[in-house]
Parts: structure tokens; C-alpha cells; sequence
């Protein structure tokens, strides 16, 4: 059974303690933002019990959409935060990341695995995403969107 | 964890031996300079050493991507060389493992150049 600790941390906070239950930052646009995301969501999947394999493609999703919040959306404007709302609710581990930017319609990206678009230099982080992840959901929050990564625990493993 | 690049040359062949991570920033800027670099002095063959890059991002991906057309353009060949296991398997999952020359050892990659 995982803890169901609460901890609400706001910009570059200390995350050396190990993160369970539940995570809020509210975050500038910029990559130190990125690294502090990706460090949180790799103590996260590693402390739910993961495997190693799992927990680098937990972290790759969540850095890779902390990376498109901070680029894609706000596009490094520093009047804009990225959130970030992490939960383990025992089940699954839930990551979202909000943007304050235009607005991402999911449906309009090309497929990066056509072969027109195969040696296009972008457009891969959404498909990383969805390959790496159970559930990817968008929802648009005028301004912004708000893009939710679910991860199922491993059904049998340590649960002492 | 920023990326190294130490450059050496075999039979002709300029080789990039890269270690760390290739993400956005300051990775992904670095190899583009480190590519430009090369096809700004003449140099047309490239292989780039993955064998101690242990993490590369979509951006990561469209770098090497673009180092590889770029290099085409310009009448160069770029190669890689050991992939590992991570890197691979997101190569792979993109089906970029199937543009490139990918080799697992130096020699046979030095020689393919023949």
C-alpha cells in the first residue's frame, strides 16, 4: 500500500526526500523547470515500485511533456508557470502538466512514423508520450492545456 | 549531464565520440555545432559514437535527424555507433533505426566507408 503523504511545493524546491501520494509545483518557463519536473517524476515512479525500465519511460513522458509546456506552450515566456500535479493514488500514477499558452490540438499532429514525416527534426515528444504511458489525455483550459500521463502500477510485486 | 564530444579521425573517417545526454538545449546545440563544424571543413564522413550517450530526447532525435540530412545534403554520410539499449529502443519505437547506417563495431563502421 503506498502513503498517502500530501506535499505542496512551489519553485526549486529541495526534492531530495522521496515523493509519495501526492505533488503540486507551480513553475517557471524555462528548463531548470524541466530538470526539476523530470527529477520529481523519477522519484516518483522509482518510489511506486517500478522497474527501471518503467520508471525511465515514466520519467522520458513527463519530461518530454514538461518540455512541451515550457517550449511549445508558453514558449518561454516568463509571465507564464508551469503546473505540475503528481499523484500515486495507489492504483496508477497520475502526472498532469498545464500550460498557459495556446492551446494543443492533439488531433491535428502528423504521424510521426509516416514515411513523409520520418526525417522531420520535430513533432516526436506527444508520440514518445503516448508509447510510453497508459492513458495520455488533453483538455483545453483557455488559455493553455493541461495534458494528464497515467501510469498503472504493476499488478503483483512488492507490496510490503 | 551536459553531452561531451571529443573528435578523432580513422582512415579518414571523422569520428564523434558523444557521452551524456542529447535533449533539448544545450545537447542537441552542441551536436548541431559539432556537425556544422565538420561539413564547414570538407569533412564527408562522419560516425557519430553513441556507445556512452544514455539518454536522448524527441529533440535529441530531431538532432541527430537533422545532422543526418543535413550531412546527406551536403554529399557527406553520417553513421552511428553503438547504440545503447535506451537510445536504441527509442530509435527504434520511432523507426528511425531504419534511416540510419547503424553499426555495433568501429571497424566494420570505419570499413563501410570503403
Amino acid at each position: 500500500m503506498p502513503a498517502r503523504s500530501e506535499q505542496t511545493k512551489r519553485a526549486h524546491t529541495d526534492l531530495s526526500e522521496p515523493i509519495a501520494g501526492r505533488l503540486t509545483l507551480q513553475l517557471a518557463s524555462t528548463m531548470e523547470s524541466v530538470s526539476e519536473i523530470e527529477s520529481a517524476a523519477e522519484k516518483m515512479a522509482s518510489a511506486a515500485g517500478f522497474d527501471e525500465d518503467d520508471a525511465f519511460h515514466i520519467t522520458m513522458a513527463v519530461r518530454e511533456a514538461a518540455v512541451n509546456a515550457v517550449l511549445h506552450g508558453n514558449e518561454y515566456d516568463p509571465a507564464k508557470k508551469v503546473t505540475v500535479a503528481f499523484e500515486d493514488n495507489g492504483t496508477s500514477l497520475v502526472f498532469k502538466v498545464s500550460d498557459e499558452g495556446k492551446g494543443l490540438d492533439p488531433d491535428s499532429l502528423p504521424d510521426p512514423l509516416a514515411a513523409e514525416n520520418l526525417l522531420r527534426g520535430t513533432g516526436r515528444g506527444i508520440f514518445l508520450i503516448r508509447s510510453f504511458m497508459d492513458e495520455v489525455h488533453f483538455r483545453q483550459l483557455h488559455p493553455g492545456t493541461e495534458m494528464t500521463l497515467v501510469k498503472h502500477r504493476p499488478q503483483t510485486g512488492a507490496s510490503a | 549531464m551536459a553531452l561531451t564530444i571529443a573528435s578523432r579521425e580513422v582512415d579518414g573517417v571523422t569520428v564523434l565520440d558523444l557521452g551524456g545526454r542529447i535533449t533539448l538545449g544545450e545537447g542537441s546545440v552542441q551536436l548541431r555545432e559539432a556537425i556544422r563544424d565538420l561539413i564547414s571543413k570538407g569533412s564527408k564522413s562522419t560516425l557519430l559514437n553513441l556507445s556512452d550517450v544514455n539518454y536522448i530526447d524527441s529533440s535529441g532525435l530531431g538532432e541527430l535527424v537533422s545532422a543526418y540530412t543535413t550531412s546527406k545534403n551536403q554529399g557527406a554520410s553520417l553513421k552511428l555507433l553503438g547504440l545503447t539499449k535506451k537510445v536504441k529502443d527509442v530509435l527504434q519505437l520511432t523507426k528511425l533505426y531504419t534511416v540510419f547506417d547503424i553499426y555495433d563495431d568501429e571497424a566494420s563502421a570505419i570499413a563501410s566507408y570503403k
